[in-house]
């Protein structure tokens, strides 16, 4: 079992896992070690130094795991770990079988960290590594490259499973609110996801195939929001939701287009900060711009979207018939229902998303699409082939920015209000970790980092305290065993010969 | 003689005090092989620069004349990329500019982006799969196959630009740059790094596109092997200025080139 270990530097080892240790320490002090709590009539601080010794020493014993399974000692990480996680299953298990006081005295008592969830977490690690180092064939030290090559592999397995994979996703998509039923919160949730996922495909144009690191998307998503709710409740105008959506979608890709102007001069970290800053520009002048925008306040009374004029109140408005009562009269008999909204909406930005997901397909295949891609390999080379660079990315960023707005408009319409505080830049942060984690150009990775990084917090709501730190680990996680995303995988535009058939020496 | 493809008149390029080419003149003819050479910063891949929209010129005119049709464009006065598109001047970079991660054929079907744009109604008409386009599509495919098996890369036409081994890569750069169909084709050090076999395909090839494809060659080059054999008229720069222009012959026998080359000798023979 030991037969590739190599022989150990203990002091080397020490070092290492010292140094980890007390960045550990560094980092947790102050927030973990301190804590302001509301106790009556005032904030109290109070300490939980315990906790950070505990963090430290996971820390340390964890990184000694790490070392030595890189050398080669599998046997005694297997041993350490499964050990550490036995213990912590003998900890954690009454707690949340039984749930009785005495349980969670004694949880209180001998565990570390208050909250179960984090203890889940640090034996999940534990077994992690346990069985890591129980099934690895090898030593651990894959080279990276080969590592790359395998990631690319698996990612060209799942785009040939995507194929049939990717209908099929969207068939599910439209059963969905039958399988949730009359579950309000879950259509809320999947609503959410949805939207999330049109945006990770919108910003994909632009990051993913064209190569232009756009910080401040969510400024086209205010634009449209903002557009949708002006034009839907600004007396006199009053349009439907039919008639607003393409223009707000229309007016975002015009700000994307004057916004790109100056702004695509640069590139890379330069563009990524310049985009930011024009995310927040447009953030704050919705801020206070308080006669156009009502300011902080926001606009509310949005309208909701109907269906060929059917309204989905229980009371319909003066002139308009109730889609229950509608469908009452015509088909059989049903009850008002909220959820009938719901599924409606749901429905709606189900097909604004396949509209981006077809374009977004279909683009790339067309001689823009190659441009873009063309454009984020190596620009003198356009320009050395009479490819315009200016108006090609101005093309991207004006599509993206559409787009951007077309879920803005959806967003405001569902939420029937908006203001400045939904459009911060940690939507950006998360739209772009979507397209990140998901893999620059790859559709089905963004479903999928939609619903780890949108859908799974919403899921599990009452630990919502973790929702950053898991998301930070997640990006950590990623960096580490896929820089490229989870399914990273360029399949070509156009091929000479069938895949497969191909002979390469 | 007609009226050459390219004449160059009085270029000078000066980046703030640092005269980098000083008062160039020389012309190109149509189906010829032109050569620059010269030692190591002489300016050679500036004047390419300057000819291709990279940098514009301090002073000087840079006339280019398609035989064809009578047109003719000042390329000083043109945008980077509208020299390629408009002027069709085609080239490619002494430290080879590829997409990398974009197949063989993709990137031939790059270079042919303008006549495909059109093709596709500026996207709008292809995305809703208009029949013209395809056609457009498929003819882009025909000529970018016809380039593959002029620089033999067909076997690896479906396989990422970066997996080609560098002589490859060298290839697919002439290729792509011909795909945009030029009437001047600007090398530059297109041999640099090749062994002699594959020194022996390029000069095959250059010729080729010499006589069949009839379009100017603008060549730099190091590689004496390459410029002796292949040139028409060779153009000698050193430290910005040129000090001959003529036949390989001549060349060969220019006291003032062979004294940029290996120096003053010490004492007169």
């Amino acid at each position: 079992m030991t037969t590739d270990a190599r022989p150990l530097d203990y002091g080397a080892m020490a070092k290492e896992a010292g140094l980890t240790a007390f960045v550990v320490l560094m980092l947790t002090i102050v927030l973990v070690g301190f804590e302001l709590r509301d106790v009556p009539g005032a904030l109290a601080l109070f300490t939980r130094f315990p906790d950070v010794l505990a963090a430290c020493l996971i820390a340390f014993f964890g990184r000694i795991a790490v070392i030595l399974l890189r050398e080669g000692y599998r046997g005694a990480v297997v041993v350490g770990a499964g050990a550490a996680a036995l213990l912590l299953l003998i900890g954690l298990l009454p707690e949340t079988l039984f749930g009785t006081a005495t349980a969670r005295e004694y949880a209180e008592a001998y565990m570390p960290f208050s909250a179960p969830v984090v203890r889940w977490c640090v034996f999940a690690a534990a077994v992690f590594l346990a069985v890591r180092a129980a099934l690895a064939r090898r030593s651990v030290r894959a080279d990276a490259k080969s590592r790359e090559a395998a990631a690319d592999r698996a990612g060209a397995t799942v785009q040939h499973v995507a194929r049939y994979a990717g209908p099929l996703l969207g068939l599910c998509a439209v059963a969905l609110p039958v399988a949730l039923g009359h579950d309000q919160q879950a259509m809320s949730v999947a609503i959410l996801v949805m939207t999330y996922i049109m945006l990770g495909w919108g910003l994909n144009i632009v990051v993913g195939l064209a190569g232009l690191l756009d910080l401040g998307y969510v400024a086209f998503y205010a634009v449209g929001a903002y557009t949708f709710a002006l034009l839907a409740t600004t007396e006199g105008i009053e349009w439907s939701f039919w008639v607003c959506l393409p223009l707000a979608g229309l007016f975002a890709g015009l700000a994307g287009v004057l916004l790109g102007f100056p702004v695509l001069r640069l590139r890379g970290d330069y563009l990524a900060i310049v985009t930011l800053g024009f995310g927040e520009i447009v953030r704050v002048v919705l801020q206070n711009w308080y006669g156009f925008t009502n300011g902080a306040n926001g606009i509310s009374g949005i309208p909701r979207p109907t269906l060929l004029g059917l309204s989905w109140e229980e009371e319909a408005p003066e002139g308009q018939m109730a889609f229950w009562q509608w469908f009452s009269k015509n088909f059989w008999e049903v009850q008002y229902s909220a959820t009938h909204e719901k599924i409606f909406l749901f429905y709606i930005i189900l097909g604004l998303a396949l509209v981006v997901n077809w374009f977004a397909l279909r683009a790339r295949r067309m001689p823009i699409g190659r441009a873009w891609e063309a454009l984020r390999e190596d620009e003198i080379a356009c320009r050395s082939l009479g490819i315009n660079p200016t108006n090609t990315k101005l093309t991207a960023f004006g599509v993206g920015a559409m787009f951007g707005g077309f879920a803005g408009s959806f967003f405001a319409t569902s939420q029937g209000f908006v203001s400045p505080e939904s459009f911060v830049f940690i939507e950006s942060a998360i739209i772009l970790a979507i397209v990140v984690l998901g893999g620059f150009g790859s559709q089905l990775g963004v479903v999928l980092a939609a619903l780890l990084l949108i859908g799974l917090p919403e899921a599990f709501r009452e630990v919502k305290d973790f929702r950053m730190l898991a998301f930070g680990l997640a990006m950590v996680g990623i960096m580490l065993w896929r820089p490229a995303g989870l399914l990273a995988h360029r399949e070509p535009t156009v091929r000479l010969n069938a895949p497969g058939k191909g002979k390469t020496p | 003689m007609s009226r050459p493809l390219l004449e160059v008149e009085h270029l000078t390029i000066r980046f703030g005090g640092l005269v980098a080419v000083n008062d160039v003149s020389f012309a190109a003819q149509d189906r010829q092989i032109t050569a620059v050479i010269g030692p190591n910063g002489a300016g050679k891949t500036t004047v390419f620069n300057c000819l291709t929209g990279f940098y514009k010129p301090t002073v000087g005119r840079m006339r280019l004349l398609h035989a064809a049709t009578g047109r003719e464009f000042l390329l000083e006065r043109m945008e980077g990329f509208r020299i390629a598109a408009e002027a069709h001047v085609a080239r490619t970079f002494q430290n080879i500019r590829l997409f990398p991660k974009m197949t063989v054929l993709e990137n031939l079907i790059v270079a042919q982006h303008n006549t495909l744009m059109r093709a596709s109604g500026y996207t709008v008409l292809g995305l809703f799969g208009y029949r013209g386009y395809k056609r457009a599509e498929a003819a882009a495919i025909d000529r970018a196959k016809y380039w593959l098996d002029r620089t033999g890369l067909t076997e690896r036409a479906d396989d990422a630009a970066e997996g080609l081994p560098y002589g490859g890569q060298r290839r697919l750069e002439i290729a792509r740059a011909m795909c945009t169909e030029p009437v001047m084709l600007c090398l530059d050090e297109p041999a640099a790094g090749l062994n002699p076999r594959e020194s022996e395909e390029l000069n095959a090839l250059l010729r080729f596109i010499r006589d069949e494809h009839e379009i100017g060659v603008l060549l730099i080059e190091h590689d004496m092997s390459v410029v002796m054999e292949i040139s028409d008229h060779i153009i000698v720069l050193d430290y910005g200025k040129k000090i001959a222009d003529g036949t390989p012959a001549e060349i060969r026998n220019d006291p003032a080139v062979i004294r940029a080359y290996l120096g003053e000798p010490e004492e007169a023979a």
